[in-house]
This record gives structure tokens, sequence and C-alpha cells, in this order.
């Protein structure tokens, strides 16, 4: 006796109903629409980092390495790149640059707004919340069917799927970083007579930076993670060549491809945690943020104010 | 004076259903009963006073009373229930948005318990935020932070941090940056309440020396009841949400409305409140030239005074007592006894505004203590045993006819 004798549940019919049914037919053309700014983006970013020479970006790199993270990586980002050349992958891995850049971007064009509008209305995030939830606890695969549909094959539904995967933490730590903000700082500002933009602008985003830069680099790390995924749907890249390394048991292939993604992860995780260590405004480290995140979704924002003033009465 | 800030019957209820609330409370209903029945808060209960131009206005109160919160009503960060709040005849308790931020921006600033300071900003930037509010260009933001503060002597530090100046420090920013938009009033939440004692002690006398040259209308809260007798013209008691009682210092403490205000008052360092000019009395007096010492000591045992002060014309020459006089008058006999060999010539003279606690000196040697006005006149005599007296909490009775005209 089970309660599928009495009752089943054709679920997948219903999926399948509305969104081939319903979505596909009704959305396609929206949906074409709405990829054609990553489209830009991407094309051109893509079109530029194979265009300059591999020395230029190379010396950027140590020199943004060197300037926010130290000496150390600086040498191993020459020696990386240098070490992804010279195995021939230099191409492809200036796609999958392109490809996260262009992933974090939009994370942080569409994550930066909502997490400040989760920060200001409870009800807003309380809706939000489980949003996010869903997509970061959703198996990515689940989503690249209905992608493809939607948005055909290629890169820029790759994109929309590693924005998909990658823009929670961004929502969720600006949210975090503008809740965290003392009270009394608010309230100073709104004392003075100032207006919402001019205390988001003065003191919220300032004092919530690090926290959001925090976010970010987490967003970057889990789009680093979808560019093998999005390969299985046209994305080209360092993703591709593991998954053409996968399907013909080509070990070396898709172990280059493999050390290629980790060298550029290694690179922009460091650049990104120096970048947001190296401002000063924030009022709790990224590691104390980061444990906080993990520790718990349900508590952390609101009672992590440690710094609100004390016993009002 | 004319009155800057009037406020009429002003509650503040926290909670789903104010209306009930304020219902109940006019049917006599307790906080508590309050909040059983509709589970709202009464922070503020019934509210009304005025603070006159120029005048500091003290609340002061116990954690819970309802102070921060009714401080917080006057600017409309806490939005009133009900009641009226006039400043310069404009009821913020009706005023929202833009116009609301107008009033803050340009008619009263806040000063914070906790500084509140903008930890990204400098010193000269934390002066000159509510200038950047109002859009008034950078450099004279800079010009005009730099004069106030100066004013509060931090222009050394007007490029540091905030979080490198101590706490003293960092609440003359606070200070300043109150200042800085020139505001009418001033409100003043518990603004020392997190500094030491001697660094508060010195904060206070240094508002009490701008407000001399500034005459700002403030606002000032506080759970200090010696603090709020130092700074206060006007006081107000709150207990629970309301006002127990208000007055003057010499009021609240001579004249405490009930038991609560009478066991604060207790402690209280009376020396520190109350003025040569609310013990003196009226001066008996006789003339250096034209009284002898027979008369002067008759004057003396009718009034049963045991010296008094003599003057030349209008002015003090000093003062005899009724142990010389009556020596020089068995020695020199009746007839020829002066006063001018048993004068006493080095006497303390203090003006009506001198603290009691400045006496206590003087009064231990016993002798009268003269109180003279600008022009060196004797307005009064104060006796040591009244200077003594008001340092017996429990005894001292209500020792001011003259109090009113004292301040």
């Amino acid at each position: 006796m089970s309660p599928a004798d009495l009752i089943t549940i054709p679920f997948d019919d219903w999926i399948n109903a509305f969104v081939r049914g319903w979505l596909v037919p009704n959305f396609r053309p929206v949906f074409r629409a709405a990829q054609v700014p990553v489209t830009v983006v991407l094309n051109n970013l893509n079109a530029f980092l194979l265009f300059v020479p591999m020395i230029l970006t190379t010396a950027a790199f140590a020199l943004a390495a060197w300037r926010y993270a130290g000496r150390g990586i600086a040498i191993f980002t020459i020696l990386g790149f240098a070490f992804i050349d010279m195995i021939g992958l230099w191409p492809e891995t200036m796609t999958t640059l392109a490809m996260i850049v262009t992933s974090v971007l939009f994370c942080a064009l569409i994550g930066l707004p909502l997490g400040i509008l989760a920060a200001r209305s409870d009800t807003f995030w309380r809706i939000l919340r489980p949003v996010l939830d869903v997509m970061q606890t959703i198996p990515s695969f689940v989503y690249l069917v209905p992608i493809v549909m939607l948005f055909g094959v290629g890169m820029a539904p790759g994109i929309i799927a590693t924005i998909i995967f990658a823009i929670p933490p961004m929502v969720r730590l600006t949210n975090l970083g503008i809740r965290n903000v003392r009270g009394d700082l608010t309230e100073a500002a709104r004392a003075f007579g100032s207006t919402e933009w001019q205390m988001l602008w003065d003191l919220q985003i300032p004092l919530a930076l690090r926290t959001i830069l925090a976010g970010l680099n987490q967003t970057l790390m889990l789009a680093l993670s979808m560019v093998v995924i999005a390969a299985l749907i046209g994305a080209g890249g360092l993703g591709l060549i593991v998954n053409t390394g996968l399907g013909r048991l080509d070990v070396g292939g898709a172990t280059a491809g493999g050390v290629g993604i980790v060298i550029l992860a290694i690179v922009l995780d460091r650049i990104t945690q120096g970048l947001g260590e190296g401002s000063k405004a924030g009022t709790l480290s990224v590691g104390q943020v980061l444990t906080r995140t993990l520790r718990g979704r349900g508590a952390a924002p609101v009672d992590a104010t440690v710094t609100g003033p004390v016993a009002r009465n | 004076m004319t009155d800057k800030i009037t406020v009429k019957n002003l509650f503040k209820i926290f909670g789903e259903a104010p209306d009930a609330a304020l219902q109940m409370l006019g049917t006599g209903a307790t906080k508590e009963d309050i909040l059983d029945a509709t589970g709202a808060t009464v922070a503020v209960q019934d509210a009304s006073f005025s603070v006159a131009e120029g005048e500091i206005f003290v609340v002061m109160g116990l954690s819970g009373s309802g102070k921060s919160t009714l401080v917080r009503l006057l600017n409309g960060l806490i939005p009133a229930t009900f009641g009226q709040i006039l400043i310069d005849g404009q009821d913020v308790v009706q005023t929202r948005g833009e116009a609301l931020r107008e009033i803050r921006r340009n008619t009263i600033t806040m000063i914070f318990q906790h500084f509140a300071l903008f930890p990204h900003w400098s010193v000269a930037d934390n002066v000159a935020y509510g200038l950047k509010v109002k859009g008034v260009p950078a450099t004279e933001r800079r010009d005009r932070a730099m004069a106030v503060l100066d004013q509060v002597g931090l222009a050394p530090w007007a490029d540091s941090l905030p979080g490198d100046l101590s706490g003293g420090m960092q609440q003359r920013v606070g200070l300043a940056r109150g200042l800085a938009s020139d505001p009418q009033v001033l409100l003043m939440d518990e603004p020392f309440g997190a500094l030491d004692p001697l660094i508060r002690r010195e904060m206070q006398d240094e508002l009490l020396t701008l407000q001399k040259t500034l005459k700002k209308t403030i606002v000032f809260i506080t759970h200090d009841l010696n603090e709020a007798l130092l700074l206060g013209d006007k006081i107000a008691i709150m207990k629970d949400g309301r006002f127990v009682q208000i007055g003057t210092a010499q009021d609240i403490v001579s004249r405490p409305a009930d038991d609560y205000v009478q066991a604060f008052v207790a402690d209280i360092d009376r020396g520190r409140v109350f003025t040569a000019g609310d013990v003196s009395s009226d001066p008996v007096t006789a003339q250096l030239h034209g009284d002898s010492a027979e008369t002067t000591l008759r004057r003396m045992e009718d009034a049963s005074l045991d010296a008094l002060y003599v003057l030349d014309g209008d002015t003090v020459s000093g003062l005899v007592t009724h142990r010389d006089l009556s020596a020089a008058l068995h020695r020199d006999g009746p007839g020829d006894a002066t006063l001018t060999p048993s004068l006493i010539t080095d006497f303390t003279t203090v003006d009506e505004g001198t603290y009691l606690h400045e006496l206590y000196g003087p009064a231990g040697i016993g002798l009268p203590i003269a109180v003279t006005d600008g022009d060196d006149r004797l307005t009064g005599v104060v006796a040591p045993e009244a200077v003594l007296a008001q340092l017996d909490n429990e005894a001292a009775a209500a020792p001011a006819p003259r109090m009113e005209d004292a301040r």
C-alpha cells in the first residue's frame, strides 16, 4: 500500500506540456531577443581577447595579480599562462575567459540591484530567497534542456545557464552587506535629511563593498565551474576541449583542458579576493562573511548585525 | 524668549493597533493592560512641553523610559502616533517626505550616543555630511567643515579617519557635524553616555562654553541626573513614557514631584545645583563711619548674628564679629569704641551664581560670605550654616524663597 496505488501524478507530462506546449511557442522570440545583449558583449570580448597578443594579456594579468595578490601570484600567473600557451590552448582559454567575464558582468548587473532591493524590503527578500535556493540546488543539467528549447544552442545559451547558476551569491552577499551596515549610521544619514539614493550611494554601498566583492568572487568561481557543463550545449572554449576528451576517452586532452581551467581559476580567484581585501571600507572580513554564509542560509542576514547600537530605549 | 519647540499631547505607540491603544489610554488603562489587550507598546504618553529659543531642555530618564523615542519623534525619524510638534509653528508630525527632509537638512540636526560617524570618510567629510546632503559645492563644504572643526579644536585631525580618534574626539566630530549645517535645533541623544567620566565632564563644560556663543535650542537626552542638572535650563524627568516633572534644576531638587524623583534627587550633589543666591539672606550691615560699636553690637544681637558686614558708603570694607566687638567695647568703653580696630578685612566675596560646592572652603572658616553684584555692592550674605545645611540631603528644606530670580 502506497500513495501511488491511489493516485499517480504525471508530473513530467505537466512540465512537458507547460514548457513545450505553452512557454516555447509563445515566448521563444522574447527569449531569443533577450540573449542579444549577452551575444554582443560576448562576441566583442572574445574577439578582443583573441586579438590582443598573448604576451600583453599575460602582462596585464601579472600586473593585476602583483598589485592585488602579491608577487607569488604574479609569478604563478606568468608561468601558468605560458604553460597554457605552450600546450596550445591559448585561444580556448581566452574564449573561456570571455565567457566568464560576460557571465560575471551580467550577474553583477542583475544581482547587485536585486541584492539592494532585497536588503531594502523584507517582503521581497522572503520571495527571493527560496528562488535563490532553488537556483543553487537544482542540478544544472535540469535546466539545460529548457534553455536549449528557448534559446537554442551555442555560446549565449551557455552563458545564460552560467548566469542562472552563478548569480545567487552575488544577490545574497549584496543583501547581507547592505543589511549589515550599522543601524545607527543609516539613522544618522536619515537624521541629516539624506534621500534613500544618497544614503545608498554615500553609505550603504561603500560599507557593503567588501562583502559585495566577496559575492563577486564566489560568482566568478561558480561561473568557472559551469564552463564544462555549458560546453554541452554548444559553448566553446576549454569546456569543449574537456568534453571532446571525455567523448573520445582522450585522457590527455581532457586533462589539458582541465589544467587550463584550474590555472585560470586560481589566477582569477586570487586577484578578485585581493580586490575585496584591499577595500578597507568593509566592516567584516571576507572570511567572516563566508563562514556566516556557509553556516546558515536561514540565520545569516539580519541577526548577523554585530555592531548596531546597544540597548536603545 | 519665544518658544522654538512646542510639543502638545504627543503619543507614540508601537504595534499593530495604535488607535485601539490610544482609546484605551483615554479610559485610563495602564501600559501593561494595553500590551495585554492589543499587543501595542506605549513608548511616549501625553508629552507636552515647550523649549524656548537658545535653551537647553534636558530629558532625563532610565532605559526604557521612552526618552530616545521622544527625541526621534522630534525630527520624524520615528513618526508620532498622535499629537503636535511645532517647530517655529510648523508641525513635524504632519510633515512627510521631502518637506521633512528639508527640516532635517536646515533646521534640526542630531548627535548620537555612539557617534555614528561614517568610518570610510575623513573627519572633514563627516563634518560636511549635512552640507553634502544639501548639495553645497565641495570647496565650500570643506571651508565650513574646517571652520567648525576649528571651533571644537579638531582642525589638525581633519584628514584622519574617525576610527583613529579617541571616543571624546569622535564625539567632538559628531558635535561638529551637527553644527556644520548651522541648524537652529540640536537633538542630542545621550551624546556623552559612551564616554568615560573625565572626558564626559570635559565635554559637558565644552558644550556649555560653546552654547554661550552659539545659543542653539538644544534637546538633550541623558540618564544621568547630575548631567541633567548641570546642563539643563529646564529638565523633564521621564518615567514609563510620561513626564513626571518638568522644571529647573532647583525645582527638581528642592521640590521633587513624587517618590520617583525624590529617589533620584537623594543621590545628587546639591552643591552643584544650588547657588549662593539660593541660600543667601538679606544683609544686616553697619556703616564704618556712622555706626558705633555699641549700636552695631545691638543690631547683631537683634538679628541673632555672630558677625555682620561693615560698609563704607556702598562698598564692603570688611566684617566684624560679636566677640571682637564685645572685647573692644569692654576695653575702650561704650562712648569711644569704633568699628575700625575690630574690622576683619580678609573676607570672601562671591556672586549670586556661584555654586555652593565652591563655598565649602570659605564656609569652613565660620564667617559669613558676602554675595555681591557686578558693581561690588552687597546684595546678600550667606551664613556658613546655610551652606553646610545643603550637604545634608534629607534635612535640607527648600532653601529658596529667592530661587526664581536667582536664574
